[in-house]
């Protein structure tokens, strides 16, 4: 059970949240340009990392706001939370593998 | 036969209180203090149950956690518990108890003869035997199943309550022994919020079934000074009876508290309490475990753990034998041989056998003063008696320990105490990531490095000596509230303990005999799963490699005990058998949790019968209350499902209500469809994204219906949007859907399009909905307002301001039937007066009330979809037949996904309607449809399903049934005949359009 540090609320327990997916992925500005795998990509395809991990979280039974949260995935430990919007901070990079 | 083990004084029993329990029937008499375990002890029960899979009889070993055998099944009725630990159970008075593990009775059990034949079960054996032909298994499963005796579940609802407590604080010690009293209470004088918690009734961990003495006084007496000094402390939480099972990410711990119900003192307060504590920091104080010697026929009732012998002698004033035997690795059992020979005249030690040579510890001196025979550098090649150890055969032990010399010598003995050395109990160290080191020298695995703001002290930590566990505790103690923001702490005084000298052990996984491991004699690794090690031996010869694979092949450490005694014997079997150097190369397996059996009720708590979820109710509720209907569930709402009336069968009670909204006028209660109100500059643009068609235009008063897909094109939610004025919509949703379509539009706006000037509100609870729906619609509502209603003033899909029977109401002219409709909306307050004051006008009309299913029967009649019926996720607008509600002059969520391969096969399953050639068919929702008939498939083949059905009804207006469904290229097969294996044979239908009725909508305005 997870203790997430709300950037609006607080330290809340895991249960008031829900989890959205890997973050800093955005939806095409034009999907008709995009091929069929491309598109699939989008759609589909996540990073599944051992490690630090950017995602989205919401606050669903507090204050209902997204916000990005840096997790190592093995260790279950929260680095740092940040805003919807806002840039991974220095030292956590995406690390998305292409 | 009276407690004829009980020692005459002595132990932490209250003898004045007697308590009367029974046991496979027998009535028999314990004190308060024991545990079932100790009162069978005491009135001389040998024989607890049956091995699980040779049913050889089996007694107790242990006096805690670790106890493999005497599983209990406990009371019956609602109060029924299966696979209790005796040793675990804390005796009170009228406790019923039953072995599992036999039938019909533990002395005389008919499944023993497995024992016979024990070549047919080796491991793997269910793998080998029953696994193939895979078809078999289910015969198979019942013989085992019954022959396992695995504990039968309650038969009646539990009368007890359990509930939950939520707790924060800045230290919680796992654990009142020694190391965790000395952490809770540094750690409280430093001023934390401690919370202790501690398994058994006593505080005093090990000091209760040891003699040790603290400060020149019964150690006992220095743990109650410290619990005092816990206690005392402000906002300080001592828990007893208090096991930790879990210890979760970020610090959480999860304890499960025995508090009431049956318990002595327990009145009707909850039967147990689950705590969830997020502590700063954590000391885990857990204690040690003690492993047993794994020597040939090790199981014999009788056998038992050197340091569990010593608990019920100290602790519970109970002698298991007459004549008792330690066999040991190590000193500490020395000290079980000490505390017998002080116990009086009633017991004798037969000997101490010592696999080491010329042992010579303080303790090993002093069984010698106390002139106890040892018999040292030997081993225990045999145990005399099968129902009961009688005696046992010792050889000498030869230098590698892999084999045995000289000549056999029996000694006579009844109880064998066994010791293999103390494993560190590094469960919850481990449940929450934290790694285990290896210790090759004393063969033990120590907690390592931690995920968690914790620490492990004393034995948990591999420090098994009295003045080190108190010391080191207190250390932890301190540590623990200086890292948690008490940086001041009292100067500590260490309490005088002394500590006797010890030898190191000699480790020896498996006792030689004279013939290979397993042809003379069992060494039972797990005696709860009947794993020997020539069953891990073999594994490893049948190549298994990995703790974990061999784990679960020979099913070590799987049983209700999770092998706590026979888990890193087992590891070293392994590793040995294969070969390895450091047998801690091969790894322990992961523990999990919980560590002792949590019961359900436990973690339901109070979240049963109708508190288990919220129920949300209309506005009008009450008054479907009082005209008796029946109720749907959707989601957590109640809905009215239809009206009988007179003894109407549900049949009979949907026709009426069919008929009367086709041919005059029904009123539905549609109070729990989602409405979300949309506002800002940018809502047109926002609904242009989020539906597939377009929304800029539509005008002020104006309702359009929109489909919302997700962005793999599949419908996802529909319904009905209505324009209030530029900036402002209502939407709505279906009833189920309410919630996860407010957060999709939430989603997008605060993530991907924050540029988007648009507020989102759920009103679903603030507008109630009383629809009337029928040709006598428009007359009806006549009565109740003024505005006009002629088909021209207030087309279909437009809303009105207005005021009905007196309230401000919203009425929206939208159908989900094909007939003339008005849905009224009114505050959610106003909802029961307007239903009344629209029932009390249409009398004169023939008003009639409909539930769900009329609204279903008659939305299909129409062809109209529902989501989540008509669809499943993997259903697009264009197998629907909903191109025309496609936009493609915009973009909108899903749109791109219409283009994917998948989403373009011309095989893809379209919605149609079916007709069965017999009239009165109402097939059954989900059923499959194949092309062709085949009255019997050839053995082997397969017959091709092309599609099912989505909706299925009698229509009273068809005077017929007809279904919906989808099948592959749908369109196409329109007037061909398709066919749906049924339970009774195969039905035969025409596919059909979806639209039964007014296919041409000729009845919408009246
Ligand atoms: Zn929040």
């Amino acid at each position: 059970m997870l203790l997430i540090p709300c950037p609006f609320c607080g330290e809340r327990e895991e249960s008031e949240f829900h989890q959205g997916g890997e973050a800093h992925i955005e939806r095409p500005k034009n999907p008709d340009k995009l091929s069929d795998a491309e598109w699939a990509d989008y759609l589909f395809l996540r990073d599944n990392k051992k490690g630090l991990y950017l995602e989205r979280w919401v606050h669903r039974h507090g204050c209902r706001r997204w916000f990005n949260v840096a997790r190592d995935t093995a260790t279950n430990e929260i680095k740092t939370v940040y805003k919807m919007g806002a840039k991974p901070p220095r030292g956590l990079t995406k690390g998305r593998a292409k | 036969m009276s407690q004829v083990n009980r020692l005459p004084d002595g132990g932490r029993i209250d003898r004045d209180q007697s308590l009367a329990f029974t046991f496979n029937g027998r009535r028999l008499t314990g004190y308060a203090g024991d545990t079932v375990a100790s009162a069978l002890l005491a009135n001389g029960v040998r024989i607890v149950g049956r091995s699980f899979k040779y049913h050889r009889p089996r007694g107790i070993v242990g006096a805690g956690p670790e106890e493999p055998n005497a599983l209990l099944q406990l009371e019956t009725g609602g109060r029924a518990l299966p696979n209790q630990q005796a040793t675990r159970v804390e005796l009170y008075d009228g406790l019923s108890a039953d072995s599992v593990n036999c039938w019909p009775g533990p002395d005389f059990d008919l499944m023993s003869g497995i024992g016979l034949f024990h070549r047919l079960t080796p491991a793997g054996f269910y793998y080998k035997t029953f696994m193939w032909p895979a078809s078999f298994w289910k015969y198979y499963e019942h013989v085992i199943r019954r022959a396992a005796g695995l504990g039968r579940a309650p038969t009646a609802p539990d009368p007890d309550h359990y509930d939950k407590m939520n707790a924060h604080c800045d230290v919680l010690v796992v654990g009142g022994g020694p190391a965790g009293l000395a952490a809770a209470a540094a750690a409280a004088a430093s001023g934390a919020r401690v919370i202790l918690a501690d398994d058994q009734p006593e505080l005093g961990g090990r000091l209760l079934s040891e003699r040790a003495e603290i400060d020149g006084g019964p150690a006992m007496d220095w743990a109650a000074a410290a619990e005092a000094a816990i206690a005392g402390t402000e906002d300080a939480i001592v828990l007893k009876r208090t096991t930790a099972f879990g210890y979760y990410d970020h610090n959480f711990v999860g304890l499960i508290e025995q508090r009431g119900a049956i318990l002595p003192d327990g009145g009707d307060r909850s039967r147990q309490r689950i705590w969830r504590v997020r502590a700063k920091q954590v000391v885990l104080a857990t204690g040690a475990i003690e492993r047993p010697l794994i020597f040939a026929d090790n199981d014999r009732p009788g056998v038992m753990l050197a340091g569990a012998v010593r608990s019920y002698v100290n602790r519970y004033g109970v002698a298991p034998g007459k004549r008792v035997a330690v066999f040991t690795n190590n000193d500490d059992a020395y000290r079980t041989a000490l505390d017998l020979a002080d116990a009086g005249v009633a017991v004798a030690v037969a000997a101490v056998v010592d696999v080491r040579h010329d042992p010579s510890g303080d303790l090993v001196t002093q069984a010698m003063a106390r002139g106890i025979e040892i018999v040292d550098g030997a081993a225990v090649t045999g145990v005399q008696g099968s129902r009961g150890v009688r005696g046992i055969e010792v050889m000498g032990l030869n230098e590698a320990g892999d084999g045995v010399t000289g000549a056999a010598r029996d000694i006579e003995c009844d109880v064998i105490c066994s010791s293999g050395g103390w494993n560190p109990a590094i469960h919850l160290h481990s449940h929450a990531g934290g790694k285990a080191t290896f210790d090759a020298e004393r063969g033990i695995f120590l907690p390592g490095e931690t995920l968690q703001a914790a620490t492990s002290a004393g034995a948990a930590a591999g420090t098994f000596d009295l003045a080190g566990c108190v010391d080191g505790g207190a250390e932890a103690g301190k540590a623990a509230a200086a890292q948690a923001g008490y940086k001041k702490s009292p100067r500590r005084k260490n309490p005088k303990i002394a500590t006797e000298d010890e030898a190191p052990l000699r480790l020896i996984w498996t006792v030689p005999t004279t013939a290979p491991t397993g042809r003379r004699g069992k060494h039972f690794l797990d005696q709860a799963h009947d794993v020997t090690a020539a069953d891990v031996q073999l594994a490893a010869r049948e190549g298994y490699r990995s703790i974990e694979h061999a784990k679960r092949y020979t099913t070590l450490g799987m049983a209700p005990d999770q092998g706590k005694t026979g888990n890193i014997p087992g590891m070293a079997v392994l590793g040995q058998a294969l070969g390895v150097d450091n047998v801690g190369d091969v790894g322990t397996t992961t523990f999990r949790p919980p560590f002792t059996p949590v019961t359900l009720g436990a973690l339901a708590g109070r979240d049963v019968g109708p508190l288990m979820d919220p129920v949300r109710m209309t506005p009008i509720h009450h008054w479907h209350e009082l005209a008796g209907c029946t109720w749907e569930d959707v989601g957590q709402w109640k809905r009215p499902w239809y009206y009988p009336k007179d003894g109407e069968d549900m049949h009979t009670a949907v026709s009426r209500e069919c008929k009367a909204v086709r041919d005059a006028v029904g009123i539905l209660d549609a109070s729990t469809l989602g409405k979300i109100d949309i506002q800002g500059p940018d809502a047109a643009e926002f609904l242009n994204r989020v539906y597939t068609n377009a929304w800029t235009k539509l005008g002020n008063g104006r309702c359009r219906y929109g489909l919302m897909l997700g962005e793999d094109g599949m419908i996802m939610d529909d319904g009905v949007t209505t324009r209030l004025a530029d900036d402002h919509f209502v939407m709505t949703t279906t009833t189920g859907n309410a919630a996860s379509v407010l957060e999709w539009l939430e989603e997008w706006l605060q993530t991907e399009w924050p540029e988007l000037k648009v507020f989102c509100t759920s009103v679903t609870e603030q507008w109630a909905n009383a629809t009337i729906c029928g040709p006598r619609a428009r007359d009806l509502l006549a009565e109740c307002t003024d505005i006009a209603l002629d088909a021209e003033s207030f087309p279909f899909m437009s809303m009105q301001d207005a005021t009905v029977a007196g309230i401000p109401a919203r009425i929206f002219r939208i159908s989900f039937t094909g007939e003339l409709s008005y849905e009224i909306n009114v505050p959610a307050s106003c909802g029961l007066s307007l239903w009344t004051a629209l029932i009390n006008a249409g009398d004169k009309y023939g008003i009639t009330p409909y539930g769900t299913e009329t609204m279903h029967v008659l939305r299909a009649e129409k062809g109209y979809i529902i989501v989540g019926q008509e669809t499943d996720g993997t259903t697009t607008p264009q197998d629907l037949g909903m191109d025309w509600i496609v936009s493609a002059k915009k973009d909108f969520i899903g749109r791109r996904s219409f283009a994917r391969e998948d989403n373009q096969r011309d095989d893809r399953k379209q919605l149609v309607g079916l007709l069965t050639d017999d009239p009165s068919t109402v097939l059954p929702e989900g059923a499959q449809i194949t092309e062709t008939r085949l009255e019997r498939p050839p053995p082997g083949s397969t017959v091709p399903m092309i599609g099912h059905v989505t909706s299925s009804y009698h229509s009273p207006n068809l005077g017929r049934s007809f279904a919906l469904a989808l099948v592959k290229r749908g369109r196409e097969r329109i007037g061909e005949n398709v066919y749906l294996p049924l339970d009774g044979g195969v039905a035969r239908a025409e596919v059909t359009g979806p639209v039964f009725v007014d296919p041409e909508g000729s009845r919408i305005d009246g």
